[in-house]
């Protein structure tokens, strides 16, 4: 507890917030870190290189994981609204969609995008005589990053209204007879306070969306696991691979956790 | 001369609960009216039906020549009428002078400086300046208290709203929020207070209106009200409270 007179010098401990946590989850990490360094010192054949093999892959689940997020972030707050909305048919479709998206497993949704989809837009080319759409070809990572998009928008959309409604009516109130509008009250008053309920289970969100993108690899997107896979076909060696592909996985998403732990750190609220 | 606050046969129900039943009420600028009444009379219904936070179903409502039925009109309305809440509903992400300036930069586009020395002032007047740059958390709940009428008033509101505003604080903590609305109807800001603190109303009220089941029973200065009721109703209330 802080004593009444230091209450003045508020800022006294934003000061430690500040400094770079370090705990031992971090040492979790740097095992797996050096188990891979020792693999590839030690075992450079046929470590290093899978390692080499795979490394492109490294940035696509990255670039695949980090766009759909964000993209994650913006639909998912829209949807949240709508869950939320008292307008009817808002609500109405934030719900349906949420209600379909979460029934059907990804990796269906995956293949509809890359499989299904374009064959739908062809179908309407010829059927309308419109040239750039019957030779419509689909781009494997946009169509990833779509699949992973729409599906993960949904569950974010209740991790938003869950964190929304959080809040006490109050603020929303208080917020309302200052002469707020809807958007200004929630962008000031009820998102910054939500947003810091909700960062556990959205950093949650992030982590398993990492590992989700793996599925990716069945529609032609040349990720971690994809990679894993035509080094495994080409060389026949499943365990050495898979383990790699595995310790690579952990170092993503160990460090994910960490950096959402820290944010977490950085942004609780003083009391 | 017109009134201010124009409130016609207006009714509300939640669900089955018929919780205004055509209530009607003129508050004239100036005025300080305070409403008692039984918990579950309304009183607090019919305040927040003033800004609009409570819809009603039937009547209608006029603040300042501003009837409330647009979006427009009710936000409009809003900037004009200050509130404030029993449970303080300060916003703690934000320091106390935020809280206080944040209105006046998002809703009436003052520019930061302008903001933040009204703020100060404002924080001045409520007694507590130094405690600027602390989070509402920190503070007392008779500090909360006062900040949050600082926050209302940094909108420079015509009319000020009191939902019972001495309810959850300690009782040592109520007579620093009590001269601060006292300094206030002093002023001649028009008020009305839903509140028990009878030596307020004593004090500082023009009218005492008593409400029970949704309607008003009874209305007349304070010092007639508490002392010579007319109604059963209200002697039944006051000896309750009083005792």
């Amino acid at each position: 507890m802080v004593s009444s007179n230091d209450l003045s010098g508020s800022k006294t401990n934003t000061q430690n917030k500040k400094s770079f946590y370090f705990d031992r989850w971090w040492l979790l990490l740097f095992a797996v870190i050096v188990i891979i360094l020792l693999l590839i010192i030690f075992k450079p054949d046929p470590f290093r290189r899978i390692l080499f093999f795979v490394s492109d892959g490294i940035g696509v689940t990255i670039y695949t994981t980090l766009v759909s997020f964000i993209l994650v972030l913006i639909f998912g707050l829209v949807a949240g609204l709508g869950r939320i909305s008292k307008n009817p048919i808002l609500n109405g479709a934030a719900t349906v969609y949420v209600e379909l998206v979460r029934g059907i497993p990804l990796l269906v949704q995956l293949m509809f995008w890359y499989f299904a989809f374009p064959s739908v837009i062809q179908s309407l080319g010829k059927f309308l005589s419109f040239e750039a759409l019957s030779s419509y070809r689909a781009n494997p990572i946009l169509m990833a990053i779509i699949g992973l998009t729409f599906c993960y928008a949904a569950y974010m959309s209740e991790v938003y209204r869950a964190g929304i409604q959080s809040i006490s009516k109050g603020q929303m109130e208080a917020a309302r007879s200052l002469g707020m509008n809807y958007f200004q009250s929630m962008r000031f008053i009820i998102l910054p306070q939500a947003i810091r309920v909700i960062l556990p289970p959205v950093g949650n969100e992030f982590i398993t969306l990492l590992k989700d993108s793996s599925l990716v690899s069945v529609v032609a997107v040349a990720d971690i696991t994809r990679r894993g896979r035509e080094f495994m076909a080409a060389n026949f060696i499943p365990i050495q691979t898979w383990v790699m592909v595995a310790l690579l996985y952990l170092v993503l998403t160990l460090f994910s956790a960490r950096i959402v732990t820290w944010i977490e750190r950085k942004t609780k609220l003083e009391r | 001369m017109e009134p201010i606050i124009h409130i016609d046969q207006i009714h509300k129900y939640f669900g089955h609960v018929h919780a205004l039943r055509g209530v009607s009420l003129d508050i004239y600028k100036g005025e300080v009216v305070v409403v008692i009444g039984p918990s579950g009379s309304g009183k607090s219904t019919l305040l927040r039906c003033i800004n609009r936070l409570e819809e009603f179903d039937q009547g209608q409502i006029v603040v300042d020549g501003i009837t409330l039925d647009s979006a427009e009109n009710i936000n409009a309305v809003r900037t004009e009428v200050g509130m404030v809440f029993q449970q303080f509903n300060l916003f703690p992400h934000l320091s106390v002078l935020e809280n206080v300036t944040l209105a006046q930069t998002v809703v009436r586009k003052r520019n930061a400086a302008e903001a933040k020395k009204t703020g100060m002032q404002l924080l001045e007047k409520v007694g507590i300046p130094e405690k600027a740059h602390v989070y509402p958390l920190q503070l007392s709940g008779g500090q909360q208290q006062r900040v949050a009428i600082a926050r209302a008033l940094a909108m420079n509101p015509k009319i000020m709203l009191f939902d019972e505003p001495t309810s959850a604080l300690d009782p040592e903590m109520i007579q620093e929020v009590l001269d601060v609305m006292m300094a206030l109807a002093k002023e001649g800001m028009t008020m009305v207070v839903v509140s028990h603190e009878m030596g307020f109303a004593r004090a500082a009220a023009n009218r005492a209106i008593l409400m029970d089941e949704g309607q008003i029973i009874e209305e007349a200065p304070p010092n007639v009200l508490f002392t010579n009721p007319t109604h059963e109703r209200t002697k039944l209330f006051l000896s309750k409270v009083l005792s």
